[in-house]
């Protein structure tokens, strides 16, 4: 699976105003709502998901990156999007460091296996420390967009 | 030198694969042996005690893994992770529970 078949370009945040862990979760799945790709009435379900999913360990999962995520019946396909916070944020992370790099997945329940491959994907993309810190210090999501599709292109990966 | 490599095939059984809690759990058993760890799907292999590395195998319910270990404690090490894995990560069924799917 590619970034592109999940990542809503319209989504993309460059600059997250979030300062803490439940606020970027927020911001990220407005943004989706926004793009319309998720539908407004179940905003603050699926935000509460979300939460209650790092409740049960932080998605945080090293090098400054996480995947908060959670399953939910109200998407037919997966969906997601990227949003970076220049200054990082406090998110529990396994090795205790603060999140710039975020990757906000939303899933159909029944589709354990796309899931899976989006994980793939961005962990795989994410060894490579040159994606990651061009990531990171991208400007705007036009730029996020461009490093997304160069991985996609195999451009980072050797 | 003279460190038993170990190697053991487990299959992957829980109902969502090997996604990020799972993994996390896998690398933090990992962590707390000495012996090196990898874990090869067939396709590739990959250090058992980095998050990355294990998520990067997208290992789905059904498929088959190979555990390696390379140290003193390798057959400790091979015990527990194995034993992580083909009992369904416990705390999986957590998960299931909240999401009220089967």
């Amino acid at each position: 699976m590619k970034f592109a078949d999940f990542v809503c370009l319209q989504a993309i945040r460059s600059h997250l105003e979030a300062d803490d862990k439940e606020s970027v979760i927020r911001e990220m799945v407005a943004a989706l709502v926004e793009a319309r790709k998720l539908p407004e009435a179940e905003h603050e379900s699926i935000v509460k998901a979300i939460i209650k999913r790092e409740e049960l360990g932080s998605t945080g999962i090293g090098k400054g990156v996480a995947v908060p995520h959670t399953k939910h019946p109200s998407v037919e396909k997966l969906v997601g999007t990227v949003g970076i916070s220049v200054d990082g944020v406090d998110f529990n992370s396994l090795d205790g460091e603060k999140v710039q790099l975020f990757f906000l997945l939303v899933s159909p329940p029944d589709r354990p296996g796309d899931h899976l491959r989006a994980l793939e994907n961005i962990s795989r993309q994410l060894r490579d420390d040159t994606f990651c810190k061009f990531l990171k210090q991208a400007r705007g999501s036009e730029e996020i967009h461009q490093l997304l599709e160069e991985a996609d292109n195999n451009q980072f990966v050797s | 030198m003279g460190e038993p490599s170990l190697t053991r095939r487990v299959t992957v059984v829980n109902t969502q694969g090997l996604h990020a809690r799972p993994a996390d759990l896998f690398v933090r058993v990992a962590n707390r042996f000495a012996a090196r760890i990898e874990v090869a799907n067939g396709r590739e292999c990959v250090d058992g005690k980095s998050i990355l590395g294990i998520l990067t195998l997208a290992a789905e319910q059904g498929t088959q893994l190979v555990l390696g270990a390379t140290g003193h404690d390798a057959h400790d090490a091979l015990d527990a992770l194995a034993r992580l894995i083909e009992q369904g990560f416990v705390t999986d069924e957590a998960e299931h529970a909240t999401e009220g799917t089967g």
